[in-house]
């Protein structure tokens, strides 16, 4: 039996960016707040020091900040005609866990979504007609555009200090940044980071090729920085250790680094670590949550009621939650009806490994931060034309140098012996001269009626409750996207000098045991019609209004960008919709 | 507890009080809003409240003297276990003399040597104040010294020799601000109670002000300016450091970023920039020079140095402003003791969070990854490197590294 806490006016679920983000804005509109976060909390000095911040085998190899497949996992099929069985040990995605959620751990690549993409089946079908795409694509618009989240990924970018160039500012296209775009209200807060030799020598091919190569957006600092919220960051120190790791010097943008010093400071917030919400709890109507229910870690059980619940897990928590709490109805992928846990997508990556004349060149990969490097959007979102190439979607690609790390860069060229004293001896010669990009091609990865999360029939965790279930694979179209530009991205090596160019193109069937990376997207989508998604445009549940969920679980699908900045600017942009309409009238904010 | 229940209990307590050792009672707005701001100025709660307890000005925090521990009383309205039953003469005795209710006489763990420096009516004011505050009922025996310092009496010897009672008299070659700044620095923010070197029998180094002490496990540096270690410090740098507890410089951290918590982040601007204005008005001896430090010891100190320490204060020293101190300004690093670069390297520090600077960054510890002698080179460097402070040896960090793991704090 739940012991009852006294009432809060909000309970936020999962203390990430995006809790963090709402947190501190409901915070700010006078309401009392309590956040419930999972994991531990978490500090720069007393949980990644320099010291040991970078250990590659604790935190990489080991995946010390992440949570422990036997607290909770998933099961996992390619097909629906397979048996889905539980995963033990992360492969193609990295669940975050612990304050600061995967705002601790991330690269910092810090990118806006194109305008098309939030319209992208009205706009695919306009340019190509409607039988161009797939029958069992089930792409969708997002019932918001870009105009309208500007303002919101104008926010998280002043929020982190994001160094980049801006390409287009008010309509103005500006020389060495991102021509595709969409108008930015102003430039981006701090210039671009310094760039080591092999970005610089990507983008001069890339030019010579006739692209339009700009620096990544990056949410390591490029300079000392104060946020609005009075909140500083130091200069990147380029230590290469990002991705997988937390910041040692502050200079990475993260809730701890950005908003959390703010955050606690407020009379009216509260947070509960180690504790993990099991459900929403609803009236007897099931139209109203009533609050949240959660475990802490001597196995009691506490109800934490609450006039408005934000859910802001990740992605695949958030479909979970959703599904256990009986919120919406689930999505049946036979019938095609339902949609708690349709549209999930993940991201289309490859690479191209590049081995150069150790004479010639040294590139220290070891110089690097998680987001410093060279791109080109050619090839991303519908920036070119499809028609001949049959397929959708596309992504950014470029030499972005995130490290050289001594477990995992050990690039040798194809053939050589996977150990012994010829393997070493090719690491060797081969360490400073040889690329492979630590974000390569990062495409699209659209919607499909196969590929969602549902309640896995057999597996349950240690409470007993059925764990999420994945199906996922990849299709024809993102495989000949991926192809397409894999090839496209592989030129640029080959102008670069490179002396054998080595193309990984991504294939199916999707693999979860290998790294991809960790956007999920999906699940709990937003967008016009109750029939087809989860949630409105100001991300508030269709079922139950007194409930938001955040995250990339909103997106439709998944773009050819890394998906923070649009998690952020959507956390932003219903944290306003709460404060400017939801409070006034307490409600369904859109007519159904 | 619920707002309504609280006023409840002080209107009861004033019931209590019969209201006749309160002479500037709640209705008496401008007095109590008086009395709150030099409370914050005297730092009154630092020493009357538990850290993390709840209860403010309730007493019982643990005062580490050179001579033992005093644990501070309940100034709380509580007529039994608090100062409620107090006249106000009662109040301005113990404040501005030293004298307790029995007509005993107070530690100088009590600031009274510079709360003296307040008016009378400077006092009524912060009584008045803490008249509003909740009564809280918690009996506290102050009182925890060996024999023979545990005996009160002695202590009127030792005001005959330390304590000159009186008011602080504005110098009149001086501006207004200076006066102000010198008000605030030498009476209710008792600044040399910390600052000022001590004699053998704790009473202020009358020669020597605020010229630097260590307590309780900290270095209180020199703070003079002229050619102490502030010369280099603007005035707006004295003054954001006191508001914000950051600058370009240095982070407040330890003691000092509880002073600027509690205390001085609460001042106005213009009263932090008119101690700035007094503090750079005192001048003190120039740092003794030191250059004898072994070369061998200092080629090992700067590798560990650009090893573990660069990544945040620059290969040159010179950090980041208002996050990571500047080494080569900071006050505490190249002072003559050691005792807090020892601490800040082997323990980590955790720097003061304020509404200005509300980022708190903090350093992480090194103790469990250098050993002695590492941590002894590393501390040589960064002391004579950029500075002249003297080395350290590796028997003072083992000392050091032996106190810290006595200490509770």
């Amino acid at each position: 039996m739940a012991r009852k806490l006294p009432r809060k006016d909000v309970v936020i679920v999962g203390l990430g960016w995006t809790g963090s983000i709402m947190a501190y804005e409901i915070a700010g509109a006078g309401l009392d707040v309590v956040a419930i976060e999972r994991g531990p909390w978490r500090n720069t000095a007393t949980d990644f020091p320099p010291g040991y911040a970078a250990d590659e085998l604790r935190y990489r190899i080991r995946h010390e900040l992440f949570l422990r497949p036997d607290q909770t996992t998933f099961t996992f099929r390619n097909k629906m005609s397979q048996t889905a069985l539980p995963i033990r040990s992360w492969g193609a995605f990295m669940p975050p866990n612990g304050v600061g959620g995967g705002g601790v751990h991330w690269n910092a690549e810090t990118w806006r979504f194109l305008p098309s993409d939030f319209v992208l089946r009205k706009h695919l079908t306009e340019r190509y007609g409607a039988n161009f795409l797939p029958e069992d694509m089930t792409i969708q618009d997002w019932g918001i555009t870009y105009d309208e989240l500007e303002p919101h990924y104008d926010r998280f970018e002043y929020l982190c200090g994001t160094s980049g160039q801006a390409g287009n500012v008010k309509g103005k296209i500006i020389e060495g940044g991102n021509p595709f775009e969409g108008p930015r209200s102003r430039p981006y807060p701090n210039p671009p980071q310094d760039q080591p030799f092999s970005p610089t020598l990507f983008a001069k091919a890339a030019h010579d090729l006739g692209y339009k190569p700009f620096p990544q957006p990056s949410g390591n600092m490029s300079r000392a920085y104060q946020n609005p919220l009075g909140v500083r960051l130091g200069p990147c120190t380029y230590c290469g250790f990002c991705e997988w790791f937390g910041c040692g010097n502050y200079s990475k943008a993260s809730p701890q680094t950005t908003i959390l010093p703010a955050l606690i400071r407020k009379p009216n917030f509260s947070a509960r670590d180690n504790s993990e919400v099991v459900r929403i709890d609803l009236d007897g109507t099931g139209k109203r949550a009533t609050g949240v229910t959660f475990v802490d870690t001597d196995g009691n059980e506490w109800e934490q009621p609450a006039d408005l619940v934000v859910l802001s897990a990740y992605t695949i928590f958030n479909v979970q939650l959703l599904l256990l709490s009986g919120i919406g109805k689930p999505y049946d992928a036979q019938a095609n009806t339902g949609v708690i846990g349709r549209n999930f997508t993940h991201q289309t990556t490859s690479d191209v490994v590049s081995f150069f004349d150790p004479a010639k060149f040294v590139f220290n990969p070891f110089i690097a931060s998680g987001a410093i490097g060279t791109c080109i959007d050619e090839f991303n979102g519908d920036n070119f034309d499809h028609g001949p190439h049959g397929f959708v979607g596309g992504g950014y690609m470029g030499q972005v140098q995130t490290n050289g790390r001594p477990i995992e860069t050990t690039p040798v060229p194809p053939g050589t012996p996977l150990w012994g004293a010829q393997w070493k001896k090719a690491v060797k010669e081969n360490y400073q001269s040889a690329l492979k990009p630590g974000t390569g091609v990062h495409g699209s990865m659209y919607s499909y009626r196969d590929v969602y999360v549902d309640l896995d029939p057999t597996y349950k965790d240690r409470f007993g409750r059925p764990l999420a279930r994945i199906t996922m694979d990849f299709h024809d179209n993102e495989i000949k996207q991926n192809k397409f530009l894999t090839d496209k991205f592989a030129e640029i090596f080959q102008a670069m000098g490179a002396r054998q160019v080595h193309k990984e193109y991504r294939k199916g069937p999707y693999d979860i045991t290998k790294y991809q990376t960790t956007h999920l997207c999906g699940g709990a989508i937003m967008g016009t019609d109750p029939a087809t998604s989860a949630l409105n445009r100001y991300l508030q549940s269709w079922d139950v209004p007194n409930l938001f969920v955040l995250g990339a679980s909103a997106f439709p699908q998944n773009a050819g960008y890394n998906p923070t900045g649009t998690v952020a600017a959507l956390a932003y942009w219903a944290a306003d919709a709460i404060h400017g309409k939801y409070l006034k009238n307490p409600g369904q904010l859109i007519n159904g | 507890m619920v707002r309504s229940e609280l006023l409840a209990l002080m209107v009861a307590a004033l019931i209590a009080s019969g209201g006749a050792a309160v002479s500037a009672g709640l209705q008496d707005f401008a007095a109590v809003e008086r009395g709150r701001y030099l409370a914050n100025a005297a730092d009154c709660g630092s020493c009357h409240t538990v850290p993390g307890s709840g209860q403010r000005f309730a007493g019982g925090r643990p005062i580490e003297t050179p001579f033992g521990v005093l644990v501070a009383p309940n100034i709380t309205p509580d007529r039994e276990t608090g100062i409620g039953a107090w006249s106000d003469e009662e109040f301005d005795a113990a404040v501005r003399h030293g004298i307790r209710r029995d007509g005993k006489r107070l530690y100088p763990a009590m600031p009274y040597p510079y709360f003296t420096r307040m008016s009378r009516q400077d006092v009524k004011d912060i009584r008045a104040y803490l008249s509003t505050v909740a009564p809280t009922h918690n009996a506290i025996a102050s009182n925890r010294l060996p024999f023979p310092l545990n005996i009160r009496l002695m202590m009127a010897a030792w005001d005959k020799l330390y304590f000159a009672p009186g008011e602080f008299h504005a110098n009149s070659s001086k501006s207004d601000e200076w006066n102000r700044g010198a008000y605030l620095v030498q009476g209710p923010g008792h600044c040399g109670a910390c600052h000022t070197p001590k004699t053998l029998l704790g009473g202020d180094e009358s020669s020597a002000p605020l010229q630097g002490y260590t307590l309780q496990g900290w270095v209180a540096p020199d703070i003079t300016s002229g050619e102490g270690p502030l010369a280099s410090w603007s005035t707006d740098d004295v003054a954001q450091y006191l508001k914000t507890g950051h600058n370009r410089f240095a982070a407040a951290a330890g003691l000092m970023g509880e002073v600027v918590d509690l205390s001085t982040s609460k001042l106005s601007d213009a009263d932090v920039k008119a101690m700035a204005t007094y503090l750079k008005d005192v001048s003190g001896p120039k740092a003794a020079a030191d250059s004898s430090v072994d070369q061998k010891v200092l080629t090992a100190g700067g590798a560990i140095y650009q090893d573990l320490c660069s990544a945040c204060h620059k290969s040159d020293g010179t950090g980041v402003p208002n996050l990571i101190p500047d080494l080569s300004h900071a006050a505490t690093v190249d002072t003559g003791d050691p005792t807090t670069v020892l601490r800040v390297i082997l323990q980590g520090a955790q720097s003061v969070a304020t509404d200005r600077e509300p980022t708190g960054p903090a350093m992480p510890a090194f103790g469990w990854q250098l050993n002695d002698a590492q941590v002894a080179a590393v501390a040589s460097y960064i002391r004579n490197h950029w500075g002249k402070g003297p080395a350290v040896s590796e028997e003072q960090v083992k000392t050091e590294r032996a106190a810290l793991h006595a200490r509770t704090n």
